[in-house]
């Protein structure tokens, strides 16, 4: 298994219990208002799973076993798989750090990181689609 | 296909179909309401399909595809797995029929973290068949 | 990779980049000027994410790994896959119209598009978990190997 997706596949499971741990605290927020009110624990909780989770292992997987690009370049462009995971990462760290922004009550400065988040997290899609897309083929 | 990810597998395929059945109820309600009532399943309907269809067949396929050791047992311990397939599908039901008849969030809380115990699990047992050639 | 999954997997790519802009779309909302409608987007977004990225994914990877079923069924097969792809993917599209139209104008016969989306999207779930039920099976010589020793 190559190195991007043993970071790729640890990373998600790292994720997964990150999904667990915020369902937890949206649960107990929701049964107990611990929580400020601006803080959406329920949207990072969709995205931790959906991004972090079970996206990013299927980044990794698809790197791991998807048919080679190329003998020169089997799983074409290594710089820009780092690339997706630093912008995958990073886009969805942003997400988290935007609620925490908004529980000190900066609703603006929570608005901003959020939209930044969602950019890079869509240039990491994107770059993704890009590197792979010529993997999927036949023979 | 090892015999555990066959039954993980097709756990989240029934999964599947019961996820989107009732997501199925729920959108066509959305578009012409015939039954108000159908909305309470909107919780079961993410919980089913995110935790019993979508972690539970990448539980399943990962456990079947990972690489595997040279020396026997080629999966390496695999307690960690099926106490991963009992704890999460416990633990989707115990999210799921508090959230369905409106019982305190305490059930929700044990749920979660039920299907919490469960990635770790897992992720006990497939972590160290997340390897290089060299591994 | 046989054609199936191919058209699962690049149709899930397209779904991926989509989704993810209009995630951003609605991110941007607080902060610019945005289309009111967007607002009814939300489902929308998680739905292309959920069904026409993660799913569709998986559904076109189990299609290339999975053991064949036994005895094999080619023909069934492709139609019970070709029949996923297409109701999936026409459910889907129903819905990213309809969903916001029904939002805009509430009570509109665009709500039967949702309804015509339900049965679009679960008649191809359907399809997909007959097509696959009995290929998630272990192979004879494994479960022999499983006998023996037992």
């Amino acid at each position: 298994m190559p190195p991007l997706s043993r970071w790729f596949i640890k990373s998600s499971f790292v994720y997964l219990v990150a999904t667990f741990v915020s369902g937890v605290l949206a649960v107990v927020d929701a049964a107990w208002d611990v929580i400020p009110g601006a803080v959406q624990v329920t949207p990072v909780y969709y995205h931790l799973f959906m991004l972090g989770w079970v996206s990013q292992l299927i980044f990794g997987v698809g790197n791991w076993m998807f048919p080679v690009y190329s003998r020169e370049a089997p799983r074409r462009s290594e710089r820009l798989g780092w690339a997706v995971y630093g912008l995958l990462n990073g886009g969805l760290e942003l997400l988290v750090l935007a609620e925490v922004v908004r529980a000190f009550a900066a609703e603006q400065a929570g608005h901003w990181l959020q939209a930044v988040g969602a950019l890079l997290l869509w240039l990491a899609g994107t770059a993704f689609v890009a590197n792979t897309w010529g993997r999927i083929r036949g023979k | 296909m090892p015999a555990l990810s066959v039954w993980f597998v097709r756990t989240a395929l029934f999964y599947l179909l019961l996820g989107f059945t009732f997501g199925g109820l729920l959108l066509s309600n959305k578009g012409v309401p015939y039954a108000p009532a159908l909305w309470r399943l909107r919780s079961l309907h993410i919980e089913i399909l995110m935790v019993g269809w979508f972690i539970q067949f990448a539980m399943g396929v990962a456990f079947w595809i990972f690489p595997r050791w040279w020396h026997e047992p080629r999966r390496g311990d695999e307690r960690g797995a099926y106490l991963a397939y009992g704890l999460l599908n416990l633990g989707i039901w115990a999210v799921a029929l508090p959230l369905l008849f409106d019982w305190s969030g305490v059930f929700v809380t044990i749920g979660r973290v039920v299907e919490a115990a469960a990635a770790l699990a897992f992720a006990t047992h497939i972590w160290p068949r997340t390897v290089g050639r060299e591994g | 990779m046989p054609p199936l999954t191919r058209w699962f997997i690049r149709i899930a790519f397209l779904y991926l980049v989509v989704g993810l802009l209009l995630g951003l779309l609605l991110a941007l909302r607080p902060i610019l000027p945005l289309p009111p409608f967007l607002t009814g987007t939300i489902p929308v977004y998680f739905h292309l994410f959920l069904v026409g990225w993660l799913t569709q994914l998986i559904f076109g990877t189990v299609f290339w790994l999975f053991p064949p079923a036994d005895p094999p069924r080619p023909e069934l097969e492709a139609r019970l896959g070709w029949s996923a792809l297409l109701l999936l993917n026409a459910g889907l599209l129903f819905r990213v119209v309809g969903e916001p139209a029904v939002a805009l104008r509430p009570g509109s016969p665009w709500g039967w598009l949702l309804v015509i989306s339900a049965i679009c999207q679960w008649v191809g779930g359907l399809a997909y978990v007959i097509l696959v039920w009995p290929r998630a099976r272990e192979r004879a010589r494994a479960k022999g190997r499983r006998e023996e020793a037992a």
